[in-house]
């Protein structure tokens, strides 16, 4: 099988098998003994489509935020009175005033060296805001991202091993349930229920926002836990599900194969053979939804930063995408974009290590 | 088999993580609970009064040469003495960082006493030097002038011939020299800037002002905080500390307010305001607004060169035609149904607050709910109703009138429903054209009508030179300043006498002469002028000044009134119950999850002892 041969299981973000054989037996499980030069070439591969994408993202958030109607020097300026001399000096100042080529290629040329222009409404660098707003992001998403698929591997382990069962039934309903409610609808319930307190439950976190403020020190880590708390369970809620019922479903696939009735009929115990043998194997799909997950949360989750007040990107999209702010827009665009293509390439490069026919 | 390999190291690691796990949980849960402090009594830490506003919007700078939104200039107005103040019983402009202000004889120069009592929060004395510096660099600078370079537009030169005294030669008359809403800053600090277009003056705190605040800490969305200066000449505010707070979502600051983590919340909708009506140690001001909300008509795009553009639609720049549209809105209705209340009625330009500028039509020339008048209107002005029952344009096809409305604001889609079955029944179509950036449109004059609203300051000044000739795009190509493209000749005289009048009085009744006019002219309809509908916790503040005091708003006012004259309410009334509450759920959930994590072991415990057999 060739690598272009193996069907890729980047983009799938959900069910099932990635087409893949079922492996021969427990001894292949653990892969990788990565062999030869296939793997080098396969990473070279990898790398190479990785650098083109991104080349093309930097293309795309160029020209396709300029079909977005609305010219930014009106907006900027609407409502005020400005002269000719100063609506020029605005245009000279964010070289809109160039050709289009030319903007271009100076917007391409300063990319390359990390400066993604200035923001027309705050007037400081893209790269300033961005980085202003990125930790606050990936320490949400990412506190959740773990949570989440922790809680769905698990449950989806045990749900698969017990299908059919109460358990079963009652994880995946709920997951199923969870995963479908909007998650302001959910983050809104849960500041009313735990922020404000409803009957007997007290008021037990903050309604929003990242800190009080003014703490320093170990006092400063508590404070931003406890305002992490409430967005960190929405989104856990909300997300989990995913992962459950992907790995649910690999591991269902999973179950029918003859290397573990023969890990049975060797007497293992049966959490053993789950564990050791059934798991690792249904891993794929899942940790094609790991890394999925794992370039979104750069991205940030917009409705729920909004109801829970986090200052974190996907707000600072949103108020970018209001004016347009091309350059912000374009800049978060492109980080958005850049993780997932990096997610996806990482995935891709250690997917041979987890499954050796992969890349082979 | 090798237990080892099985559950050594990896069941350690899993006893680190889920040992590590229940500290967490239980570190968590006892922060959590007012075991450590709650909300509440983290503000009140150290037994500071801390005055918590809620704010939505997001700083776009806060230095002053650049800061255009709301949120930014209502904290700059708090950081920077004016020149001027507002009064905030009447609006009349009074003391600020001027004592006092006369022009010459000629109307041309203008000579400010500038006081010897306000320093800078670094200690150095606040003098005309600074004024003159702030103003010659918006003259001088390009980025400098960026927010309020209109203030100096017509400014000749601005010189300080000594410390208390400030010196500005216009180029022509100008009855807005009392009304300068332009931050004076220190020229010491200011004058090391490279590039005023890139300051935002926000990495260096606290930051130096003569305000009644000094801002002490910024983060971007999360926070602005803000000392009282307790050398203010006015005197200190009574708060220990003014903090701005960011929710993004309407109803999380709600919640906020409610739980008493805000003291303050602003913009708040009907549904909000009824709910927050019933709740204990909550104050809901529903005060008369400061905007208008209107329609206005295209009366036909034109630049200064002569030059029409855009495409508004011919029959209204007929009067009858607009006369008839405006009979068949049925402003009660807008007021009761789209505002709920929270809004009155409509009438001249400039809203009621604004009492020396307010002008209503008198009951015979007012234009009154009427729909058969507006029908006879339409059939004086020759746009007949075809055999469909449309009404029907010069060229003979039915019209159907394109409103611009901003996507984001519910009374354009709510109002822009009922316009279609008002002038519906007259055989007139509608078409709302809603658009989260109106801009594009507007300024190309690609509408027909468009819901349309500004806030009034207390001089009336800016909203009256958005409909004069020279507020015009110069060319199509350009940028104008104006609204809807009115040129009115008789209405630009009355423009340049009000201008010119240095007499208030006088200066008031020509400003009431250009609302008559402009409402016979009928370009634009003030349906309503809604209402600020605000709350604030009383258990946290026991009085705070309104603009105007008798019975006005508290955010965004003229002035920095609200916070500085808020007074904190004795402390304690609102958390003790809840606390109670917390303690005893707090420790039921920290023995819950240890005794789950014990039962977890104990059950490993036993799975390993069996594979060891």
């Amino acid at each position: 099988m060739t690598a272009e041969a193996t069907p890729s299981p980047v983009g799938k973000p959900v069910g099932g098998r990635t087409g893949s054989p079922a492996p021969a037996g427990p001894s292949a499980a653990r892969g990788p003994r990565v062999r030869g030069t296939a793997y080098p070439r396969y990473v070279a591969g990898k790398l190479g489509g990785a650098a083109v994408s991104l080349l093309a993202v930097l293309v795309t958030s160029f020209f396709l935020f300029r079909l977005i109607p609305g010219d930014p020097v009106k907006f900027m300026t609407g409502g005020r009175q400005v002269s000719a001399q100063q609506l020029a000096a605005y245009r000279r100042e964010f070289g809109l005033d160039l050709p289009l080529w030319q903007q271009f290629t100076d917007y391409c040329g300063k990319a390359l060296t990390g400066d993604l222009g200035t923001s027309y409404q705050f007037r400081a660098p893209v790269m300033d805001k961005i980085s202003e707003a990125l930790p606050n992001t990936l320490l949400l998403t990412g506190t959740a991202f773990v949570l989440y698929t922790a809680i769905g591997v698990v449950l989806g382990t045990r749900a698969a091993w017990r299908h059919g069962g109460l358990g079963d039934r009652l994880n995946t309903g709920l997951a199923l349930t969870l995963y479908s409610i909007p998650s302001f609808w959910l983050g809104l319930l849960l500041i009313i229920v735990f922020s404000v307190g409803v009957g007997p439950v007290p008021g037990l976190f903050p309604t929003g926002g990242m800190e009080s403020g003014g703490e320093e020190g170990f006092a400063y880590v508590l404070d931003v836990a406890h305002h992490l708390v409430l967005p960190v369970v929405t989104l856990v809620a909300v997300e989990y599900g995913q992962t459950l019922l992907v790995t649910r479903s690999a591991l269902l696939d999973e179950m029918g194969g003859d290397y573990l009735t023969t890990a049975r009929a060797k007497g293992l115990r049966d959490d053993l053979v789950r564990r050791r043998h059934a798991v690792p194997n249904a891993l794929l799909p899942t940790m094609t939804l790991v890394f999925i997950n794992l370039g979104r949360t750069v991205a940030g989750v917009i409705l729920v930063e909004t109801v829970f007040s986090w200052p974190g990107l996907g707000g600072l999209f949103y108020q970018a995408l209001s004016v347009p702010d091309l350059p912000l827009v374009q800049g978060l665009f492109f980080v958005f974009a850049a993780a997932v293509i990096v997610m996806n390439t990482l995935a891709d490069l250690i997917y041979p290590l987890l499954d050796p026919r992969v890349g082979r | 088999m090798d237990t080892h390999d099985q559950f050594g190291l990896r069941g350690t690691v899993l006893r680190i993580f889920a040992v590590a796990g229940a500290a967490a949980l239980t570190l968590t849960v006892g922060q959590l609970t007012p075991l450590g402090p709650s909300p509440q009594r983290a503000e009140a830490k150290d037994d500071k009064q801390v005055l918590t506003v809620a704010v939505s919007q997001s700083v776009d700078s806060l230095s002053p040469f650049l800061a255009s939104r709301l949120v930014s200039t209502s904290i700059h107005r708090l950081m920077y003495e004016y020149l001027t103040n507002y009064d905030p019983k009447d609006n009349h402009a009074i003391p600020g960082l001027a004592t006092k202000w006369e022009p010459s004889a000629d109307k041309l120069t203008w000579t400010y006493t500038i006081r010897d009592n306000s320093k800078w929060s670094d200690g150095k004395q606040a003098t005309a030097e600074d004024a003159a510096w702030t103003f010659n660099t918006m003259m001088t600078d390009e980025g400098a002038a960026t927010a309020n370079g209109s203030f100096v537009a017509n400014f000749k030169k601005v010189t300080a011939p000594s410390p208390t005294k400030l010196v500005i030669e216009l180029k022509k008359p100008q009855a807005t020299m009392a009304a300068l809403d332009v931050p004076i800053v220190p020229k010491h600090v200011w004058e090391k800037v490279d590039d005023f277009s890139k300051f935002n003056n926000d990495k260096k705190f606290p930051i130096v002002g003569n305000g009644p605040f000094v801002l002490t800490a910024y983060k971007a969305d999360s926070y602005v905080r803000l000392k009282p200066n307790k050398s203010f000449w006015r005197g200190a505010p009574k708060f220990d500390e003014l903090v701005f707070k960011y929710y993004k979502d309407g109803d999380a600051a709600v919640a906020a307010l409610q739980k008493g983590e805000v003291s303050f919340v602003s913009g708040l909708t009907p549904a909000q305001a009824a709910a927050l009506k019933s709740q204990q140690d909550v104050t809901v001001n529903d005060a008369p607004g400061r905007r208008f909300y209107a329609l206005a008509t295209n009366p036909g795009a034109q630049a200064k060169n002569g030059k029409k553009f855009g495409d508004g639609h011919e029959s209204l720049k007929n009067p009858k035609v607009r006369r008839a549209l405006f009979a068949a809105v049925d402003r009660g209705t807008v007021i009761d149904k789209v505002f709920q209340g929270h809004a009155v009625e409509g009438e001249g330009y400039i809203p009621p607050r604004f009492s020396p500028y307010f002008w209503k039509p008198a009951e015979s020339r007012r234009i009154s709910y009427d729909p058969a008048e507006a029908a006879r209107l339409l059939d004086e002005a020759g746009y007949k109703k075809n055999g469909d029952g449309k009404r029907v344009g010069k060229n003979g096809k039915p019209i159907t009138y394109r409103i611009l409305c901003h996507a984001t604001d519910p009374p354009d889609k709510a109002v822009g429903k009922y316009l279609q079955e008002w002038w519906g029944k007259l055989g007139i179509g509608v078409s709302l054209d809603c658009r989260d950036n109106v801009s594009d449109p507007w300024l190309a004059g690609e509408y027909d009508l468009a819901f349309d609203g500004w806030s009034v300051n207390p001089d009336p000044d800016f909203v009256l030179s958005i409909h004069t000739c020279a507020a015009l795009p110069a060319t199509p190509k350009d940028i104008g300043a104006t609204d809807n493209f009115i040129c009115d000749k008789k209405y630009d005289e009355l423009y340049d006498q009000q201008l010119a009048e240095y007499d208030a009085t006088k200066r008031a009744e020509i400003v009431k002469r250009m609302e008559s006019r402009l409402y016979d002219t009928g370009y634009m309809n003030v349906m309503a002028y809604p209402n600020a509908v605000e709350a604030y916790r009383s258990d946290q503040i026991a009085s705070i000044t309104k603009m105007p005091e008798a019975a006005g708003n508290i955010y965004g006012q003229d002035g920095y009134w609200s916070w500085w004259s808020a007074t904190p309410a004795a402390d304690g009334e609102s958390s003790g119950g809840s606390n109670q509450t917390g303690v005893i759920i707090g420790i039921v959930a920290g023995v819950v999850i240890l005794a789950g994590l014990g039962a977890f072991f104990a059950m490993r415990r036993r799975a390993t002892a069996e594979d060891r057999e």
